[in-house]
């Protein structure tokens, strides 16, 4: 499915956030949202995702718009958001519950449960739960959405180093086989450049995309990331620049 | 260190009552003024069977008191979680239940619904609902945002969001509501009984204090706290079973 954002504009109250704001997404495209604090990430991920409306602009899925919450997209928020008097399958199959199909999603979660480290953590609530497999679980519920596109609000914002950079290895090895575009937000410039195909760098508020990267490299492994020194100073530079 | 620390209420309780015995018997404070805890305990277990037969009738209006507050407390406080407009219109009138009397209101009560059961169980109502309802809607509405906005990218309607979100995330406070409710529920079904009534452990209280027996009075009181404290625990019993998390510290 392919994702095409036009004119996108959204302020609150006389503060601009978003104007004018429009790219593309292809099919199966990972794609990192990077930028200043404010400068309206998370806004646009809400925008997509149906929570908050477009004060103007259209976002189009196939060239046919939509309006409000689009099944096509499944959000991921920051939080693991967890509801903590559940079990992590109680917690997984949210989607199926509410869609009336649980007993059928149980049973694809139990399937995946392994693919996601989970495996043995079915019965347990998440507050017995490391803040990795917290993360792996809420990752888990949103890949059970059954969506096409799927948006990640800083999903490894809150993690240590060590757990996120595992966390992101992971992701990488099962977007790997999973033809699904991804819109990631993120304030870090590794994971952004070790995940996406292409970033996106927001300038200021309401002032859009301010440069856009391509991503080749295919074969990416922790030591290709470490020797990517010059890209990694040049978004670090973008980005400082739009925060002076 | 750990026992004394565990022993050190029912410590001081003992000492308060021995306390209490030796002031009773060293000043010989006649029975009419002040019964000692022996002679309260002594009385209780006398008039066990009577205070009994009360009780029955005491915990029945008590249990179907708190049964309609909390029917009803779910309700209002979902409605005024849901509809702001409800809860500007409902809540002042909420609070002007509070603020009068109860032991005002009896008489009245009893003066529309007549000498039954009917006008105790609606003190009982008008004494618990308001915990209820106040603690189960501050629940509702402390939700976070976040939550609800991931069931809505769901797809899940309004109903979704109360059965998978807001009502089980209100449960804690709910209990909360319903420990302090359970306890005015004895209270309330005495003080209707206190009025008017023939049966039931105000009635039997008023009897004792009208015939200056305040070894009765006082066994009776030492029952109404016992029933308040089973209620209590009735309470907590309920959370055990509502919510998982409860079972699991356990």
């Amino acid at each position: 499915m392919k994702l095409s954002v036009n004119n996108l504009y959204f302020s609150y109250g006389d503060q601009c956030i978003l104007n004018d704001l429009a790219f593309e997404a292809g099919e199966g495209e990972f794609i990192s949202i990077l930028g200043p604090s404010g400068c309206g990430k998370s806004t646009l991920l809400n925008l997509l995702a149906g929570i908050l409306k477009p004060q103007r602009g259209q976002v189009r899925i196939d060239g046919k718009e939509t309006k409000g919450i689009n099944s096509c997209f499944a959000y991921m928020p920051q939080n693991d958001l967890l509801l903590p008097w559940r079990t992590i399958l109680d917690n997984v199959c949210l989607y199926g519950e509410i869609h009336r199909r649980k007993e059928q999603m149980k049973e694809k979660a139990r399937a995946q449960m392994a693919r996601f480290g989970l495996q043995g953590c079915e019965d347990k609530y998440p507050d017995e739960l490391s803040g990795g497999m917290r993360q792996r679980a809420a990752f888990l519920r949103t890949a059970l959405c059954e969506a096409e596109i799927y948006l990640l609000d800083e999903p490894f914002g809150a993690l240590d180093v060590i757990t996120r950079s595992t966390m992101q290895d992971w992701l990488r090895e099962l977007y790997s086989n999973w033809s699904r575009t991804i819109l990631l937000v993120t304030h870090d410039t590794d994971e952004a450049i070790y995940l996406s195909d292409r970033i996106l760098i927001l300038g200021k508020p309401g002032e859009g995309i301010r440069r856009e990267i391509q991503v080749k490299e295919k074969n990416r492994t922790r030591e290709w990331l470490y020797e990517q020194g010059k890209l990694r100073a040049e978004i670090y530079r973008l980005i400082q620049e739009e925060t002076k | 260190m750990k026992n004394i620390t565990r022993a050190a209420p029912l410590l001081v309780i003992l000492i308060l009552l021995g306390i209490w015995e030796l002031t009773v018997r060293v000043g010989q404070i006649p029975l009419y003024v002040l019964p000692s805890p022996s002679a309260t305990v002594f009385t209780l277990a006398e008039e066990f069977p009577t205070l009994l037969r009360h009780t029955g009738i005491t915990v029945l209006e008590a249990l179907t008191g708190m049964g309609i507050s909390f029917a009803v407390g779910i309700i209002i406080g979902i409605l005024i979680d849901a509809m702001p407009t409800f809860k500007r219109c409902i809540y002042p009138i909420l609070v002007v239940t509070q603020t009068v009397p109860v032991i005002v209101l009896a008489p009245i009560f009893i003066i529309y619904m007549g000498f039954g059961y009917a006008p105790k169980i609606l003190t009982v109502v008008l004494m618990c609902f308001f915990p209820i309802v106040v603690s189960f809607s501050d629940g509702l509405g402390q939700m976070d945002e976040g939550y609800l906005n991931l069931i809505r990218t769901y797809g899940g309607s309004r109903f979704h969001l109360y059965r998978i979100v807001k009502i089980p995330s209100a449960m804690i406070s709910l209990l909360s509501g319903l420990k302090v409710a359970a306890t005015y529920s004895i209270s309330g079904a005495v003080v209707g009984e206190w009025i008017a009534s023939q049966s039931g452990l105000g009635y039997y209280l008023i009897r004792a204090k009208n015939g200056y027996m305040l070894d009765k009075v006082f066994a009776c009181v030492v029952m109404i706290i016992l029933l308040s404290l089973l209620m209590n625990g009735l309470v907590k019993l309920f959370g055990w079973a509502v919510l998982p998390m409860k079972r699991r510290r356990k």
